[in-house]
């Protein structure tokens, strides 16, 4: 393949790759900006919407199709309900001290992979994609599924971002976000807000997962990949900056899928995560953020 | 934290290593070698508290200062066939150097940010580690040979694949580390380092430089954590690229809240207790990492203190 086609095969392999990422990342982002919580248990989410993703189409059976809307809507909600249950035994009871709840959430990522690991196995097992229809381009053909993928992906983030922007509960959280004690003072129920962010981020990881799954495999351990790169795409984003998450998102999933094609995986990760940290140091508001007040 | 007893501290902590030095000789041999490990261990737990515990630093990267020894030590021993006291100061140094660098960076950040930042850092380091498999195993990782981890006196040799000397080297570390934390936490400059994490603006504001004075805990802290990795390389004589990893960041914490943060004794407790429990409930499940996840999350929502912590406000308010 010539070196044009092949930058385009790995420009899509990225956007793929950036349409996953800014869903788990924006979970971050909306936990970290509401709750000023760093979710190190974020990828377990990730991992679990995936392993529930097999656990329902294997249940359900039938057509492929089916599992898979199957397994859409009901993953999220049930991860969903599990952050919502960590939170308000948890997280609510530390006062969302910011080092204690890294240390809870740490311990929570120990939990889940664990319980994981011992009742869905150390295997990597697939899921069968709901529809295979290949398009073909003039140099190669390329999945549909995919394609869909990345569509369904952006329906999303603007659904969340008109949610955000346009709606009651979109008020309420931001002006959570921006001041919780005069949204306390305001009669904003600050705890349950703070419950259904929480329950929300894990949600978009879950939803992300069960989207990656018929293109990768679920495992046990495949929370750790997404974890890191949504704490690079919200870290150049700006923490809690919505819009610089869905840009970093894009531009660390391109240059990861056009890195990893031409050079070492390994050293593409050692240079964004070095250069990360380098950003973090230097302009810790993010490339797009502005500075905090 | 009081002025009064110092004999009574210094004698505590004698207590402890006398009966460290006693249980060598009264412990089965599965015990001897295991608490031989707890004590290399610990003394990682004491470098991470310097930080943690006295200038309430939070870093989740430590596994890279604890890798740097191991790894310093262990590639000096193995590929320019070092004898194993300049491997040991190697690897001291190794770690010195990275938390210098690491320090200088890092503490220009707070917070959270702080956490993150010695996290990534901390990843860099193990992925350069699995990058450059041809000289460090990959995550295979090296086993050093037992003719090179012999330490020669003059005439006598000291084989540290024995059992009992690797026991007694363990301790002299151990008590060496634990008598150089007492004298820190002790001096003024340990109390400028509590002052720190009490009100770092009013410190500055008193005239101390917090920076070079966190700057200077960092490379402590690194130094002690790479004396520990280089003892496990020659002492158990593997180095492995799962020492560097994300998991032995956790651990260190792990055992000194458990332990007690900001005591001297707390990181022994910690890694003591830890590393029973795991020992027991292996006996009846796989599942270790279900009980140290479990152990952190009651650890900060009960007991944030640490067992020495509590001990220390409820009854002997005089431990260091």
């Amino acid at each position: 393949m010539a070196f044009g086609p092949h930058l385009l095969l790995a420009a899509l392999e990225g956007l793929v790759t950036s349409a996953v990422l800014a869903l788990t990342a924006l979970g971050l982002s909306l936990v970290f900006g509401v709750m000023r919580v760093v979710n190190v248990a974020h990828g377990e989410f990730f991992m679990l919407g995936a392993v529930l993703a097999w656990a329902i189409t294997t249940a359900i059976g039938g057509h492929p199709a089916l599992g898979f809307l199957a397994a859409l809507v009901i993953a999220p909600l049930i991860v969903g309900a599990i952050a919502l249950v960590a939170e308000q035994l948890v997280l609510r009871r530390l006062n969302y001290n910011p080092e204690a709840t890294i240390v809870a959430t740490i311990g929570m990522l120990y939990i889940i992979q664990q319980l994981a690991l011992t009742f869905y196995g150390p295997e990597a097992r697939p899921v069968e994609p709901p529809f295979s229809y290949r398009i073909l381009l003039p140099w190669f053909g390329y999945s549909g599924y995919k394609l869909s993928v990345i569509a369904a992906s952006a329906l999303l983030l603007v659904a969340t971002w008109l949610v955000l922007t346009r709606t009651k509960i979109g008020l309420v959280m931001r002006a959570t976000q921006y001041d919780s004690e005069t949204a306390q003072a305001f009669g904003i129920p600050v705890d349950r807000v703070y419950g259904g962010v929480f329950a929300l981020g894990a949600m978009l990881a879950a939803v992300a997962a069960v989207l990656i799954v018929p293109i990768s495999q679920a495992h046990y351990l495949m929370g750790q990949d997404p974890l890191l790169l949504s704490f690079i795409v919200v870290i150049i984003g700006g923490l809690g900056s919505l819009r610089g998450t869905v840009v970093a998102a894009v531009l660390i999933g391109l240059s990861d899928g056009i890195i990893s094609m031409f050079f070492s995986p390994t050293l593409a990760k050692i240079i964004a995560t070095l250069l990360v940290a380098m950003v973090l140091v230097f302009r810790p508001q993010g490339l797009f953020g502005t500075a905090s007040r | 934290m009081s002025e009064a007893s110092p004999a009574r501290a210094y004698a505590s902590h004698l207590g402890v290593m006398a009966l460290l030095f006693v249980l060598s000789f009264l412990l089965p041999e599965y015990y001897h070698g295991l608490l031989a490990r707890i004590m290399v261990l610990a003394v990682f737990a004491m470098g991470y508290n310097i930080l943690f515990g006295y200038v309430g630093l939070l870093s989740l990267g430590h596994a890279m200062f604890f890798g740097a020894g191991l790894y310093g030590a262990g590639l000096a021993v193995i590929q320019l066939g070092w004898s194993v006291p300049s491997a040991f100061l190697g690897g001291i140094g190794c770690g010195a150097v990275l938390a210098l660098a690491i320090g200088l960076l890092a503490l220009r950040t707070t917070g959270v940010a702080f956490m993150i930042v010695t996290m990534m850092f901390a990843q860099v380091f193990y992925l350069v580690i699995l990058y450059f498999a041809t000289w460090t195993g990959g995550d295979q990782g090296m086993v050093v040979p037992q003719p090179a981890r012999v330490l020669t006196f003059g005439a006598t040799a000291l084989d540290l694949t024995n059992p009992t000397v690797r026991y007694m080297t363990a301790l002299a570390l151990f008590s060496l580390v634990l008598l150089i934390t007492l004298a820190i936490v002790r001096s003024r400059y340990g109390r400028v380092l509590v002052a720190i994490r009490e009100n770092e603006e009013r410190t500055k504001m008193l005239g101390y430089d917090t920076f070079s004075n966190k700057l200077a805990a960092v490379v402590v802290s690194g130094a002690i954590c790479a004396a520990s990795g280089a003892a496990y390389a020659l002492l158990f004589g593997y180095v492995g690229s799962s020492f560097a990893s994300v998991q032995y960041s956790i651990l260190p914490l792990l055992w000194v809240l458990l332990g007690g943060a900001a005591t001297t004794l707390g990181p022994l407790i910690g890694t003591l207790f830890m590393y029973y429990v795991i020992d027991i409930t292996s006996g009846y499940t796989s599942a270790y990492l279900l009980i140290v996840g479990i152990a952190l999350i009651l650890l900060v929502l009960f007991f944030p203190k640490g067992i020495l912590g509590s001990i220390r406000q409820r009854w002997l308010g005089w431990l260091p």
